[in-house]
């Protein structure tokens, strides 16, 4: 394998929390504690010593139980978080899908919106002007482009946030659950986009419950469980284990 | 933060002040003309219950209260702001990587954008009350930028505490209303100075040490005094700036990465 194609990198990555037995969020509290030494917690590993590798146009499912970690990693590797340990190497651009409309301010109309997530997403300001009818075609909204997004629904705003995260083409796109939202017809919409930046060269990380959907858009993966990688490799493999466990 | 990091984010910081200008007046009437109408309201009031008081040793009470109050006002409402920005972001912050520090930046400089619009409340009442103002006016540039400078510094160094302790929004209000006794707003300095009473010297030193007293008094002395302010002056404002920047900095940089696990 070629050293320029591995596109992600996860190198020994462990995060670990401490969870207070009561959470201390002001002074009086935390120096009474301090003091009495009861601020007691127990470190909790919500993943331990992970390590894959994802090579370029490749699309990489993520896959377990609920608190299984997965959204952890999604998180570690989109920036959001730091590991407690180990690194993350990321060659190229990122377009983090973990919440959809993640920044929309409600107060504000769809078309500030588009603008204000744009920036929030590290879009050029000329590139949204130029695609700004291609965004709100796709999500289907040319009627409400003046309308403060408060007034939308939760499925308006889902397919708002999935048309502008996608409307450039990154390098790595990263998608958690998000496709589980939104009527059936978008659905296949959104699928069919993801499909056609995967045929130019997007590489995905995909989290999902959806097992035939990972199947389908997935070649390889990872199976984690209480923070722990079970499986690592081809797809339809992972998927087996996990319907066993 | 690297500087091809900074570049592809700058947008943001942009979008972000624009937001905050744009909501903050968003479904008023008089909108963006509350910035003006406020201070002069204010000023109407404290200067009816405080000339008769300070009537012998300040000249032109309107516009010096408006210079104090431009400058305290700026930065009240600055620091308040951006203590809230990192927890009101919360949202945002733990779900897309954006730099976190444009969040309080953003919010000072929305301010900021208010403040310059508050000026038009000062050229209001310099012109009812026939001050004259020369040329020297021009350098009230300076206080102006300094007072932003000290208060990002501020700003940044509060929105990080907040998230560990949430007590500081409701302990800064008590911080501000001494504060604000603590700047010559509405009174004259020299009224310290001159006092018979023992601990007006201790008041006296307080104020002096108080950078914003710094900042009001350069705006004054362009304003009213007409005089250039000297190079000493300007060192003396730059400095809490550097100073709050620094620690700001410094503080910001250090409590950034635990945001996320105690937002």
């Amino acid at each position: 394998m070629n050293e320029q194609d591995v596109i992600v990198e996860v190198n020994d990555v462990s995060m670990m929390f401490r969870l207070y037995k009561e959470k201390v969020n002001d002074l009086k509290n935390f120096v009474i504690k301090k003091i009495k030494r009861e601020l007691s917690y127990h470190e909790f590993y919500a993943l331990k010593h992970i390590s894959f590798q994802v090579r370029r146009g490749e699309s990489f499912g993520m896959v377990g139980v609920n608190g299984s970690g997965k959204s952890t990693l999604l998180k570690i590797i989109a920036g959001v978080m730091k590991p407690t340990e180990g690194n993350v190497q990321i060659h190229g651009t990122v377009a983090p899908m973990i919440e959809l409309g993640a920044g929309f301010d409600f107060d504000l109309t769809a078309r500030e919106n588009v603008f204000l997530n744009g920036a929030i997403l590290g879009y050029d300001k000329h590139m949204l002007e130029e695609k700004f009818d291609e965004i709100i075609q796709f999500a289907e909204l040319e009627k409400f482009v003046d309308v403060p997004i408060k007034n939308f629904s939760s499925g308006m705003i889902t397919r708002l946030g999935f048309s502008i995260a996608t409307i450039e083409k990154p390098d790595i796109l990263i998608v958690d659950e998000i496709l589980a939202v939104g009527d059936f017809r978008f659905q296949e919409k959104c699928e069919e986009r993801i499909n056609s930046m995967l045929d130019s060269g997007t590489t995905l990380l995909l989290v999902s419950h959806n097992m035939d959907q990972v199947k389908r858009l997935c070649k390889n993966g990872i199976l984690l469980s209480h923070g722990e990688n079970l499986v690592c490799g081809p797809m339809e493999e992972v998927c087996e284990q996990y319907e066993n466990l | 933060m690297n500087i091809a990091g900074l570049k592809r984010y700058m947008p943001l910081l942009k979008e972000l002040i624009r937001r905050d200008v744009k909501i903050k007046y968003r479904r008023s009437f008089l909108g963006f003309l509350w910035s003006v109408l406020n201070p002069l309201g204010t000023m109407v009031i404290l200067t009816i219950v405080f000339s008769t008081v300070f009537r012998q040793s300040i000249e032109n009470f309107s516009v010096y209260l408006m210079c104090g109050q431009l400058i305290f006002n700026f930065f009240n409402e600055a620091t308040s702001m951006s203590m809230s920005s990192i927890v009101g972001n919360a949202g945002l912050i733990t779900k897309v990587y954006v730099p976190k520090y444009f969040f309080p930046i953003s919010r000072v400089c929305s301010s900021f954008v208010n403040l310059l619009t508050s000026f038009v409340a000062l050229v209001i009442v310099i012109v009812v009350t026939r001050t004259p103002v020369s040329w020297t006016v021009i350098f009230a540039i300076f206080p102006v930028l300094y007072v932003l400078l000290f208060s990002i510094g501020i700003g940044m160094v509060l929105s990080a505490v907040t998230v560990s302790f949430r007590d500081m929004m409701h302990l800064y209000g008590v911080v501000v209303t001494a504060l604000m006794y603590l700047t010559p707003i509405f009174y004259p300095m020299d009224m310290l100075k001159n006092a018979d009473v023992s601990y007006a010297r201790y008041a006296y030193a307080i104020v002096s040490a108080n950078p914003i007293t710094k900042y009001v008094q350069m705006l004054r002395c362009t304003v009213l005094d007409q005089q250039i302010p000297s190079i000493q002056d300007h060192l003396d404002c730059l400095l809490p700036c550097v100073i709050a920047l620094v620690l700001g900095a410094v503080v910001f940089k250090k409590l950034q990465d635990k945001f996320i696990l105690r937002l």
